[in-house]
């Protein structure tokens, strides 16, 4: 017995116009500065006053949101009372916004009991919009919430299946104007969501071709995607443009890439490359889809030699290698490797400019808290505390594991 | 030799299994919170056992089959029919899915368990390294 949950998905050009038939007395779009500044807020903000709707911004997210700020979001909703919360932004964002409806809706609550075991009894006071303005991390339809606990320098995995999305509106119109590197970096963060979400030990026949489906998308229109983002960069380094782009094919296929991700992985579960991404989020702060794929080849690797079967089948279906067994298991991981090289991005720890010296400083710390993440439990082959410690390094080197 | 299930010998090999995992203890260095397992009765068991596992920083200093519920304090207890608990022992059933679809209900701070699931795994783990008679 599982379960499969998602939102109602509007997506494709001019899914925004679902906002238009929103209906409701006020709604708290909560997200970050960076998107006011650039005038997304004000494009939500118009259609929903638009659609009748009193409008409150709570733009105080930052990355990797922490305890304090759905608290601080939380209380906005309580003094403005929403019947709509409204997402709009990357991961951080997203997944501050279903925190802090949880609290708005049950105040009797720490954040850190939002879990799965409980019955929360939501949609009491509000329902929830999710706007993605990045294609990777799958937030818009997922039920994980990721928020930081500064203090312990910690990422806490929560989340109940009631605090999915009732809508989500992906539109790629809001994702277009991404400049390359985090174009890059959340293609990469969807691309481990699909591998990871086919390859774990929770995957399901009803995920599979979801995950399968969005790995094909990403291999095809990322490289697309990121040279889409050089060239409006440069165009409007040259005052010839407003940086947004205009491959709109590859920007709208890696928008539903990831959403197709974010239903795969979301349903199923991330994995190893995720607590050890997580771990390198935490401590020094490597942005999440450029820690979580520079972690999967290395993963995939180590999973390889005991339990090769998932990733091979994957390998085949994405035309990586039909070898089989470990060979096509580590050409899968190469090929990653590859995709990482051509969108610029780094393949090991150290070419993210992290000293050695304060790497292995952090080491026995980082083993722990990636040997203790949730996403560990699904590993295909369970690492022991040594042999964790031992592929930490080999990804700082870039040595592919062979352990 | 197999150990029957549910029994006071086959608590006592977890319980033996759990002391000689690194894994374990790594996973629960910092745990503190004894369980009683509830076995309820179901098509292939007719009676209701309790197990009692006392687990302490990353070891289990006790171990032993109750009377009844009560007999033994415990931070936790988690509860389930005969055929569930045979899914987790044998592998079929993950214990974190297991508690989210409520084919293990728990009493007990989930917010504490919730941080451990490492520990909660390798338990499992521990299970099924005791060679398990299920009275087939």
């Amino acid at each position: 017995m599982w379960y499969f949950v998602s939102p109602e998905i509007v997506f494709g050009e001019g899914a925004l116009d679902a906002l238009d038939e929103l209906q409701g007395e006020r709604a708290l779009i909560v997200t970050d500065a960076t998107l006011v500044d650039l005038g997304m807020v004000a494009e939500v903000q118009g259609r929903l006053e638009a659609a009748g709707l009193g409008v409150q911004v709570f733009a105080e997210v930052e990355p990797d949101p922490g305890l304090q700020t759905v608290r601080r979001g939380a209380e906005v909703a309580h003094e403005f009372q929403p019947d709509w919360i409204v997402g709009l932004g990357g991961g951080s964002p997203m997944d501050a916004a279903k925190a802090i409806w949880v609290l708005y809706e049950r105040p009797d609550l720490h954040p850190a009991e939002i879990n799965p075991f409980v019955h929360l009894g939501l949609r009491q006071k509000a329902r929830l919009v999710t706007i993605p303005t990045t294609s990777g991390t799958g937030a818009e339809v997922t039920w994980g919430i990721v928020l930081t606990d500064a203090e312990e320098q910690r990422k806490m995995g929560l989340g109940n299946r009631e605090n999915v999305a009732d809508i989500a509106i992906v539109d790629p119109a809001m994702a277009a104007g991404m400049p390359p590197q985090l174009t890059a970096d959340t293609g990469l963060d969807a691309l481990t969501h699909a591998v990871e979400g086919y390859t774990c030990t929770w995957h399901t026949d009803v995920t599979d071709g979801l995950c399968v489906s969005a790995a094909r998308l990403i291999f095809q229109y990322l490289p697309r995607a990121v040279a889409d983002a050089h060239s409006a960069a440069l165009r409007r380094g040259s005052g010839q443009g407003s940086g947004q782009g205009s491959d709109m094919e590859a920007r709208e296929r890696m928008h539903n890439a990831a959403t197709c991700a974010g239903l795969g992985f979301g349903n199923a579960m991330a994995s190893m490359a995720h607590a050890v991404g997580h771990v390198l989020g935490a401590t020094f702060h490597v942005p999440h889809g450029r820690a979580v794929a520079i972690s999967l080849p290395y993963t995939i690797e180590f999973a390889a030699r005991e339990a090769p079967d998932r990733f091979a089948e994957l390998a085949g279906l994405l035309g990586c290698s039909q070898a089989g067994g470990e060979q096509a298991a580590r050409a899968l991981a190469a090929r990653i490797r590859d995709l990482c090289r051509e969108v610029g991005n780094p393949i090991s720890v150290a070419e993210t400019g992290i000293e050695r010296e304060t790497y292995e400083a952090q080491l026995e710390k980082m083993v722990d808290d990636a040997f203790n993440d949730t996403q560990i439990i699904t590993a295909a082959r369970a690492p022991s505390y040594d042999e964790l410690r031992q592929l930490f390094l080999y990804a700082y080197e870039g040595r592919p594991v062979d352990f | 030799m197999a150990f029957q299930f549910p029994s006071d010998e086959w608590i006592k090999e977890l319980s033996r299994q759990l002391n000689e995992s690194e894994a374990y203890e790594k996973s629960a260095r910092d745990w503190e919170g004894d369980f009683v397992f509830v076995v309820e009765p179901d098509d292939e068991y007719d009676r209701s056992a309790y197990l009692f596992l006392g687990l302490y920083h990353g070891k289990s200093p006790a171990a032993q089959a109750l009377e009844s519920e009560d007999e033994r304090e415990a931070e936790f207890v988690m509860r389930a029919p005969f055929t569930n608990w045979r899914k987790v022992i044998e592998g079929k059933l993950d214990p974190i899915q297991g508690m989210m679809t409520k084919k293990l209900r728990v009493q007990g701070n989930m917010m504490k368990v919730m941080r451990y699931p490492k520990a909660a795994k390798e338990i499992v783990t521990c299970c099924a390294l005791v060679p398990t008679d299920f009275g087939d």
